[in-house]
């Protein structure tokens, strides 16, 4: 799927099916829990190391992002978690001098493969940022719509306007924002500017979601409603989140990952990987045990 | 920590930070420049009454008394016309020129070879006038010839490209050229600074999306960037407007009013006329090249504000 042309525009044309189904179903709760579950990839990454320039950032990290599971990274600063997240969908390369070695597939197929475009990857594996990013010049509408039109695409308005409101129900912010879609982005709050870019990520129809702290500019209740979001976007998505916060890694997450650096300036690694519930109450490594009850980083 | 316990001396700690009233240093600095401030405003005033005490007499002398038997609008229309023509044309090619270089030096050409063109191109603005001006007569001028000659035959009906094509060169065509070149360092220094300063999170969440580098350019960079490109193209076109030597020497005036860019006879420009007649006038001839400054005074500040305007809608708007 990564490499064929003729597959080109699969998210979209997969995109106009959902419209189509959706389109008959009546209650919009019913979006969130849209029987999706088939469409979800797995990301699989093995022996990966990350680099910028010379500085070893991530050593040897094998790991599985399992579909339809949220998969929680944390880990103390400088571990390289954000790091090996933007490696997910080839964000990494664009910092100037960063490199990568090892293998990431998705479902199978190797992202870094040579005849795979990036553009193709990063359509597929969609990205939400530390601070909201709308795009200052965009009305609300025009953001959500901003990567429909991408790679020479051209869809009809009607289908447009369904893809908009798709995207921001399923982002739970239709309610407060379908009287004034046409003010700009940057008029919304920052809880509401996150689910923006949620929806925004959402309605190219990406496989996969990757989150890098994408509370972390938040107030508490802003911070629970993009945690409600995501545990509705798990019936459709698979998604990998990076986080600070150790509560928010426990309420929102199926699986976690830790990773911990053995001091600065060596690489970070990926200690260990289990169900929540296991890493939270009974890890099996000790730095595990005393990151998640605080005892360091 | 040496001088004072915080904790029981919290009086006298903020006496002391304060010194009692204000530095020395602080009210030097301010009084400097407060008076710099003044002082452009009053050499800006100081041009403006010189230009209109000296200038007076063209507008109050009838056209008989006046050199040439025109009235002064009669003698300064077609030069006033000429001027916003080779500026507008040299805008016209300069600014998405300016625009692409601006953007391949930020975001497409690696670094090394950025630095190096950023140089080049700021290099262009250090070349005086006259060197523009004597490059366009004995260079571009004849080398534009056959480039004329062919916009006269294949796009003839379009009225700039009228014709006949000058034989020489020495036309309106080539001398908004040279003005294009010699406007494009300031217009891509500007769109440069700007575009550099795009925040990464709007960049990287184009390219999160599956933008390609072009759609990420477009969505972010030249929408962040546009305000910039309207100021650096009026701040160009400041320059275009005045420009003296290179118009002076490139240009074979006649006088004519004609949007024909490419013939033997072209509007001059007012700064190229008083360039060339300042020497052999004498008397009320001179005020009325005076006058012809104030015009070209009124049009710049005239672009200014148009460009003030413009952004400032910008900024209200978006």
């Amino acid at each position: 799927m990564l490499g064929a042309a003729d597959k080109k525009r699969s998210a979209v044309e997969s995109g106009s099916e959902k419209v189509a189904e959706t389109a008959t179903a009546t209650a919009p709760g019913d979006l969130a829990q849209a029987p999706m579950a088939a469409k979800a990839k797995t990301i699989e990454a093995r022996n990966v190391n990350l680099y910028y320039g010379a500085f070893h950032a991530v050593e040897n990290v094998t790991l599985t992002i399992a579909p339809n599971k949220v998969t929680a990274l944390i880990g103390s600063s400088g571990c390289g978690k954000t790091t090996f997240l933007r490696s997910l969908n080839r964000m990494h390369e664009l910092t100037p001098g960063a490199t990568v070695e090892g293998e990431i597939t998705l479902d199978g197929e190797d992202m870094y493969a040579s005849g795979v475009d990036p553009v193709r990857v990063r359509r597929l594996v969609g990205m939400v940022f530390q601070a909201p990013n709308p795009f200052p010049t965009m009305s609300i509408y025009d953001n959500v719509a901003s990567g429909l039109n991408l790679n020479a695409t051209r869809i009809k308005k009607a289908q447009k306007d369904e893809v908009v409101e798709r995207s921001l129900r399923g982002a739970n912010l239709w309610d407060e924002v379908k009287d004034r879609l046409d003010k700009p982005g940057l008029s919304l709050s920052g809880g509401q500017q996150q689910r923006l870019c949620i929806a925004r990520a959402t309605a190219v129809e990406p496989e996969v979601l990757l989150m890098d702290e994408p509370c972390s500019a938040l107030d508490p209740v802003a911070t629970l409603a993009i945690e409600d979001l995501i545990g509705e976007l798990k019936s459709r998505y698979t998604i990998a989140i990076v986080t600070h916060n150790m509560q928010q890694a426990a309420r929102a997450s199926d699986l976690t990952a830790f990773f911990n650096l053995e001091e600065s300036g060596k690489p970070g690694r990926l200690v260990e990987v289990g169900e929540t519930e296991t890493i939270f109450t009974n890890p099996t490594q000790k730095a595990t045990e005393d990151y998640v009850t605080g005892r360091f980083g | 920590m040496p001088q004072v316990d915080t904790t029981t001396n919290a009086g006298q700690l903020l006496a002391a930070a304060s010194g009692g009233r204000r530095r020395v240093g602080d009210r030097v600095f301010s009084n400097t420049a407060t008076a710099a401030a003044v002082t452009i405003l009053a050499l800006l005033a100081g041009v403006a009454i010189f230009l209109i005490a000296k200038g007076m007499p063209a507008f109050t002398h009838s056209a008989s008394e006046l050199p040439g038997g025109k009235t002064f609008i009669d003698y300064v229309a077609p030069l006033a016309f000429g001027t916003v023509l080779a500026a507008s044309f040299a805008a016209i090619v300069a600014v998405p020129l300016a625009v692409a270089v601006a953007l391949f030096i930020t975001h497409i050409a690696p670094p090394r070879v950025a630095l190096t063109l950023g140089y080049l191109v700021d290099l262009l603005a250090a070349i005086p006038s006259i060197i523009y001006g004597l490059w366009g007569i004995f260079v571009l001028g004849p080398a534009a010839v056959p480039v004329m000659q062919w916009l006269e035959e294949k796009l003839g009906f379009i009225p700039f490209f009228a014709g006949p094509a000058s034989a020489t060169g020495r036309t309106m065509f080539v001398a908004g050229l040279v003005l294009a070149v010699m406007i494009l360092p300031i217009v891509s220094a500007v769109a440069r600074e700007v575009f550099s300063q795009t925040p990464r999170k709007l960049q990287e969440g184009a390219q999160a999306l599956g933008a390609t580098r072009w759609e990420m350019i477009r969505m972010t960079v030249l929408p962040f960037g546009k305000s910039s490109v309207i100021s650096g193209t009026m701040l160009g076109l400041g320059r275009a407007l005045g420009e003296t030597m290179a118009v002076t020497i490139i240009l074979s005036a006649s006088g004519a009013v004609t949007f024909n860019l490419i013939s033997q006879s072209n509007p001059s420009t007012i700064a190229a006329n008083i360039a060339l007649d300042f020497p052999e006038s004498s008397g009320l001839a001179v005020n009325v090249l005076i006058a012809t400054g104030l015009v070209l005074f009124a049009i710049t500040l005239v672009t200014n504000m148009a460009a003030r305007a413009i952004i400032a809608r910008q900024n209200r708007g978006e």
